[in-house]
Protein backbone atom coordinates (compact mmCIF):
# COMPACT_ATOMS: atom_id res chain seq x y z
CA UNK A 1 0.00 0.00 0.00
CA UNK A 2 1.24 3.49 -0.77
CA UNK A 3 1.63 5.79 2.17
CA UNK A 4 1.77 9.57 2.30
CA UNK A 5 5.53 9.48 2.70
CA UNK A 6 5.91 7.80 -0.71
CA UNK A 7 4.46 10.88 -2.37
CA UNK A 8 6.40 13.24 -0.13
CA UNK A 9 9.69 11.50 -0.91
CA UNK A 10 8.83 11.61 -4.61
CA UNK A 11 8.28 15.35 -4.27
CA UNK A 12 11.54 15.66 -2.36
CA UNK A 13 13.48 13.81 -5.07
CA UNK A 14 11.91 15.99 -7.77
CA UNK A 15 12.76 19.12 -5.79
CA UNK A 16 16.36 18.03 -5.30
CA UNK A 17 16.83 17.14 -8.97
CA UNK A 18 15.52 20.55 -10.00
CA UNK A 19 17.77 22.25 -7.45
CA UNK A 20 20.80 20.30 -8.68
CA UNK A 21 19.76 21.30 -12.19
CA UNK A 22 20.01 24.94 -11.20
CA UNK A 23 23.58 24.27 -9.98
CA UNK A 24 24.55 22.37 -13.11
CA UNK A 25 23.07 24.71 -15.73
CA UNK A 26 24.01 28.02 -14.16
CA UNK A 27 24.62 29.63 -17.54
CA UNK A 28 21.53 28.68 -19.52
CA UNK A 29 18.53 30.82 -18.58
CA UNK A 30 16.06 28.55 -20.39
CA UNK A 31 17.08 25.49 -18.39
CA UNK A 32 16.94 27.61 -15.23
CA UNK A 33 13.32 28.55 -16.00
CA UNK A 34 12.48 24.89 -16.63
CA UNK A 35 14.12 23.90 -13.34
CA UNK A 36 11.92 26.46 -11.57
CA UNK A 37 8.88 24.82 -13.17
CA UNK A 38 10.10 21.47 -11.82
CA UNK A 39 10.52 22.95 -8.34
CA UNK A 40 6.93 24.21 -8.41
CA UNK A 41 5.75 20.81 -9.65
CA UNK A 42 7.45 19.12 -6.71
CA UNK A 43 5.78 21.50 -4.26
CA UNK A 44 2.43 20.93 -5.94
CA UNK A 45 2.93 17.18 -5.60
CA UNK A 46 3.28 17.60 -1.82
CA UNK A 47 0.19 19.80 -1.65
CA UNK A 48 -1.94 17.32 -3.59
CA UNK A 49 -0.69 14.39 -1.52
CA UNK A 50 -1.45 16.13 1.79
CA UNK A 51 -4.83 17.23 0.46
CA UNK A 52 -5.70 13.63 -0.42
CA UNK A 53 -4.48 12.01 2.78
CA UNK A 54 -5.98 14.63 5.09
CA UNK A 55 -9.25 14.91 3.16
CA UNK A 56 -8.95 18.69 2.89
CA UNK A 57 -9.66 20.39 -0.43
CA UNK A 58 -7.77 23.55 0.58
CA UNK A 59 -4.50 22.00 -0.59
CA UNK A 60 -5.87 21.55 -4.10
CA UNK A 61 -7.10 25.15 -4.14
CA UNK A 62 -3.58 26.23 -3.22
CA UNK A 63 -2.15 24.16 -6.09
CA UNK A 64 -4.63 25.90 -8.38
CA UNK A 65 -3.23 29.30 -7.37
CA UNK A 66 0.35 28.09 -7.65
CA UNK A 67 -0.39 26.93 -11.21
CA UNK A 68 -1.83 30.37 -12.00
CA UNK A 69 1.15 32.25 -10.63
CA UNK A 70 3.59 29.83 -12.26
CA UNK A 71 1.97 30.34 -15.65
CA UNK A 72 2.23 34.12 -15.23
CA UNK A 73 5.83 33.78 -14.10
CA UNK A 74 6.70 31.62 -17.10
CA UNK A 75 5.10 34.10 -19.52
CA UNK A 76 6.91 37.10 -18.06
CA UNK A 77 10.17 35.19 -17.70
CA UNK A 78 10.13 34.13 -21.33
CA UNK A 79 9.26 37.69 -22.41
CA UNK A 80 12.26 39.00 -20.47
CA UNK A 81 14.37 36.25 -22.05
CA UNK A 82 13.31 37.33 -25.54
CA UNK A 83 14.07 40.99 -24.85
CA UNK A 84 17.41 39.96 -23.39
CA UNK A 85 18.31 37.90 -26.44
CA UNK A 86 17.22 40.70 -28.75
CA UNK A 87 19.48 43.22 -27.03
CA UNK A 88 22.52 41.11 -26.15
CA UNK A 89 22.34 38.22 -28.68
CA UNK A 90 23.09 35.80 -25.83
CA UNK A 91 21.31 34.14 -22.92
CA UNK A 92 24.47 33.31 -21.02
CA UNK A 93 24.05 34.37 -17.40
CA UNK A 94 27.76 35.22 -17.19
CA UNK A 95 27.35 37.93 -19.78
CA UNK A 96 24.59 39.72 -17.87
CA UNK A 97 26.96 42.01 -16.02
CA UNK A 98 26.01 45.46 -17.32
CA UNK A 99 24.83 46.45 -13.83
CA UNK A 100 28.26 45.78 -12.38
CA UNK A 101 29.21 48.85 -10.35
CA UNK B 1 -2.00 -7.36 -5.86
CA UNK B 2 -3.52 -3.92 -5.95
CA UNK B 3 -3.05 -1.81 -9.05
CA UNK B 4 -2.26 1.44 -7.21
CA UNK B 5 1.33 0.59 -6.18
CA UNK B 6 2.10 -0.54 -9.74
CA UNK B 7 0.78 2.74 -11.16
CA UNK B 8 2.64 4.73 -8.54
CA UNK B 9 6.00 3.05 -9.04
CA UNK B 10 5.85 3.03 -12.83
CA UNK B 11 4.85 6.67 -13.14
CA UNK B 12 7.13 7.95 -10.40
CA UNK B 13 10.07 6.18 -12.01
CA UNK B 14 9.28 7.81 -15.34
CA UNK B 15 8.80 11.14 -13.57
CA UNK B 16 12.15 11.07 -11.79
CA UNK B 17 14.01 9.89 -14.90
CA UNK B 18 12.47 12.56 -17.11
CA UNK B 19 13.14 15.24 -14.49
CA UNK B 20 16.77 14.13 -14.46
CA UNK B 21 16.83 14.30 -18.23
CA UNK B 22 15.42 17.85 -18.20
CA UNK B 23 18.43 19.17 -16.33
CA UNK B 24 21.09 17.05 -18.05
CA UNK B 25 20.31 16.78 -21.77
CA UNK B 26 22.36 18.86 -24.15
CA UNK B 27 19.61 20.18 -26.42
CA UNK B 28 17.11 22.62 -24.85
CA UNK B 29 14.36 21.37 -27.19
CA UNK B 30 14.81 17.86 -25.80
CA UNK B 31 14.71 19.31 -22.30
CA UNK B 32 11.33 20.89 -23.03
CA UNK B 33 10.00 17.59 -24.38
CA UNK B 34 11.20 15.76 -21.26
CA UNK B 35 9.52 18.42 -19.13
CA UNK B 36 6.27 17.71 -21.00
CA UNK B 37 6.74 14.02 -20.17
CA UNK B 38 7.31 14.93 -16.52
CA UNK B 39 4.09 16.95 -16.44
CA UNK B 40 2.11 14.13 -18.05
CA UNK B 41 3.36 11.53 -15.57
CA UNK B 42 2.75 13.77 -12.58
CA UNK B 43 -0.77 14.37 -13.90
CA UNK B 44 -1.23 10.60 -13.81
CA UNK B 45 0.01 10.49 -10.22
CA UNK B 46 -2.39 13.29 -9.28
CA UNK B 47 -5.25 11.27 -10.74
CA UNK B 48 -4.09 8.46 -8.45
CA UNK B 49 -4.45 11.00 -5.62
CA UNK B 50 -8.02 11.76 -6.76
CA UNK B 51 -7.20 15.31 -7.84
CA UNK B 52 -8.72 14.87 -11.28
CA UNK B 53 -9.39 18.54 -11.99
CA UNK B 54 -5.84 19.61 -11.22
CA UNK B 55 -4.41 16.72 -13.23
CA UNK B 56 -6.41 17.74 -16.28
CA UNK B 57 -5.62 21.42 -15.70
CA UNK B 58 -1.95 20.51 -15.55
CA UNK B 59 -2.14 18.76 -18.90
CA UNK B 60 -4.30 21.42 -20.56
CA UNK B 61 -2.73 24.57 -19.12
CA UNK B 62 0.84 23.48 -18.61
CA UNK B 63 1.46 21.09 -21.47
CA UNK B 64 -0.98 22.84 -23.77
CA UNK B 65 0.01 26.44 -23.15
CA UNK B 66 3.12 27.01 -21.06
CA UNK B 67 5.24 24.24 -22.54
CA UNK B 68 4.26 25.22 -26.08
CA UNK B 69 5.33 28.76 -25.19
CA UNK B 70 8.67 27.38 -23.96
CA UNK B 71 9.05 25.38 -27.15
CA UNK B 72 8.32 28.46 -29.26
CA UNK B 73 10.91 30.53 -27.43
CA UNK B 74 13.56 27.80 -27.48
CA UNK B 75 13.10 27.25 -31.19
CA UNK B 76 12.88 30.98 -31.98
CA UNK B 77 16.14 31.93 -30.28
CA UNK B 78 19.22 31.02 -32.22
CA UNK B 79 21.35 29.85 -29.33
CA UNK B 80 24.85 28.49 -29.43
CA UNK B 81 24.65 25.76 -26.80
CA UNK B 82 28.35 24.96 -26.45
CA UNK B 83 29.39 27.96 -24.28
CA UNK B 84 26.32 27.45 -22.11
CA UNK B 85 27.40 23.91 -21.29
CA UNK B 86 30.90 24.74 -20.07
CA UNK B 87 31.34 24.14 -16.36
CA UNK B 88 28.68 21.41 -16.41
CA UNK B 89 31.08 18.62 -15.46
CA UNK B 90 32.90 20.85 -12.98
CA UNK B 91 29.61 21.73 -11.29
CA UNK B 92 28.64 18.05 -11.31
CA UNK B 93 31.09 17.44 -8.46
CA UNK B 94 29.21 19.99 -6.38
CA UNK B 95 25.76 19.16 -7.68
CA UNK B 96 25.73 15.40 -7.07
CA UNK B 97 26.75 15.58 -3.35
CA UNK B 98 24.28 18.42 -2.75
CA UNK B 99 21.58 16.36 -4.50
CA UNK B 100 22.34 13.33 -2.34
CA UNK B 101 22.47 15.35 0.89
CA UNK B 102 19.21 17.19 0.20
CA UNK B 103 17.39 13.97 -0.75
CA UNK B 104 18.69 12.28 2.42
CA UNK B 105 17.68 15.20 4.64
CA UNK B 106 14.21 15.44 3.14
CA UNK B 107 13.85 11.67 3.39
CA UNK B 108 14.68 11.86 7.09
CA UNK B 109 12.02 14.53 7.53
CA UNK B 110 9.20 13.05 5.44
CA UNK B 111 10.11 9.36 5.54
CA UNK B 112 8.00 6.41 6.71
CA UNK B 113 8.73 7.21 10.36
CA UNK B 114 6.85 10.49 10.21
CA UNK B 115 4.27 9.98 7.46
CA UNK B 116 3.94 6.20 7.20
CA UNK B 117 0.63 4.41 6.98
CA UNK B 118 0.54 3.99 10.77
CA UNK B 119 0.81 7.76 11.23
CA UNK B 120 -1.44 8.94 8.39
CA UNK B 121 -3.91 6.29 7.37
CA UNK B 122 -4.78 5.95 3.71
CA UNK B 123 -8.18 7.56 3.15
CA UNK B 124 -11.06 5.57 1.78
CA UNK B 125 -11.62 6.26 -1.89
CA UNK B 126 -14.48 8.47 -2.94
CA UNK B 127 -17.67 7.06 -4.39
CA UNK B 128 -17.94 6.61 -8.14
CA UNK B 129 -20.26 9.62 -8.54
CA UNK B 130 -17.89 11.96 -6.64
CA UNK B 131 -16.92 14.99 -8.66
CA UNK B 132 -13.61 16.58 -7.76
CA UNK B 133 -14.33 19.51 -10.06
CA UNK B 134 -17.65 20.20 -8.37
CA UNK B 135 -16.13 20.15 -4.90
CA UNK B 136 -13.20 22.35 -5.93
CA UNK B 137 -15.55 24.79 -7.66
CA UNK B 138 -17.93 25.00 -4.70
CA UNK B 139 -15.07 25.95 -2.37
CA UNK B 140 -13.23 28.13 -4.91
CA UNK B 141 -16.22 30.37 -5.65
CA UNK B 142 -17.24 30.82 -2.02
CA UNK B 143 -14.42 30.62 0.51
CA UNK B 144 -11.61 31.55 -1.87
CA UNK B 145 -13.46 34.17 -3.88
CA UNK B 146 -11.02 37.04 -3.33
CA UNK B 147 -7.87 34.99 -3.99
CA UNK B 148 -9.58 33.68 -7.12
CA UNK B 149 -10.17 37.19 -8.42
CA UNK B 150 -6.62 38.16 -7.45
CA UNK B 151 -5.40 35.25 -9.56
CA UNK B 152 -7.36 36.67 -12.48
CA UNK B 153 -5.69 40.06 -11.96
CA UNK B 154 -2.28 38.39 -11.82
CA UNK B 155 -2.96 36.72 -15.15
CA UNK B 156 -4.04 40.06 -16.62
CA UNK B 157 -0.85 41.70 -15.35
CA UNK B 158 1.15 38.86 -16.89
CA UNK B 159 -0.52 39.38 -20.25
CA UNK B 160 0.08 43.14 -20.20
CA UNK B 161 3.67 42.74 -18.99
CA UNK B 162 4.59 40.09 -21.54
CA UNK B 163 3.17 42.13 -24.42
CA UNK B 164 4.64 45.41 -23.19
CA UNK B 165 8.06 43.82 -22.82
CA UNK B 166 8.24 42.23 -26.24
CA UNK B 167 6.35 44.80 -28.33
CA UNK B 168 8.60 46.88 -30.53
CA UNK B 169 7.80 49.27 -33.34
CA UNK B 170 10.17 48.96 -36.24
CA UNK B 171 10.56 52.10 -38.37
CA UNK B 172 10.03 50.23 -41.63
CA UNK B 173 6.86 48.50 -40.51
CA UNK B 174 3.84 49.44 -42.61
CA UNK B 175 0.66 50.00 -40.66
CA UNK B 176 -2.57 51.91 -41.13
CA UNK B 177 -3.31 55.12 -39.26
CA UNK B 178 -7.11 55.63 -39.29
CA UNK B 179 -6.81 59.30 -38.29
CA UNK B 180 -4.66 60.03 -41.31
CA UNK B 181 -7.03 58.05 -43.49
CA UNK B 182 -10.03 60.08 -42.35
CA UNK B 183 -8.23 63.41 -42.78
CA UNK B 184 -7.53 62.83 -46.47
CA UNK B 185 -9.04 65.49 -48.77
CA UNK B 186 -10.19 64.85 -52.28
CA UNK B 187 -7.42 67.02 -53.60
CA UNK B 188 -4.76 64.75 -52.09
CA UNK B 189 -5.88 61.79 -54.11
CA UNK B 190 -7.55 62.98 -57.35
CA UNK B 191 -6.05 65.42 -59.81
CA UNK B 192 -8.39 66.68 -62.52
CA UNK B 193 -6.58 67.55 -65.68
CA UNK B 194 -8.21 69.75 -68.24
CA UNK B 195 -7.31 68.93 -71.78
CA UNK B 196 -8.71 69.73 -75.13
CA UNK B 197 -10.74 67.12 -76.94
CA UNK B 198 -8.79 65.43 -79.65
CA UNK B 199 -10.02 65.50 -83.20
CA UNK B 200 -10.65 62.32 -85.08
CA UNK B 201 -8.12 61.93 -87.85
Amino acid sequence: MISLSHFLVLGAILFSIAMAGIFLNRKNVIILLMAIELLLLAVNMNFVAFSHYHGDTAGQVFVFFILTVAAAEAAIGLAILIVLFRNRRTINVDHLDSLKG
Amino acid sequence: MAIEPVIFWVFSTILVLSAGAVVTVRNPVHAVIFLVLAFFTSAAIWILLEAEFLALALVLVYVGAVMVLFLFVVMMLDINIAPLREGFVRNLWVGIPVLAIVIYELWVVVGEKQFGLDKVAAPAGHAADYSNTKELGSILYTVYMYPFELAAVILLVAIVAAIALTLRRRPQTKYQDPAQQVLVKRGDRVRLVKMAAEKKQ
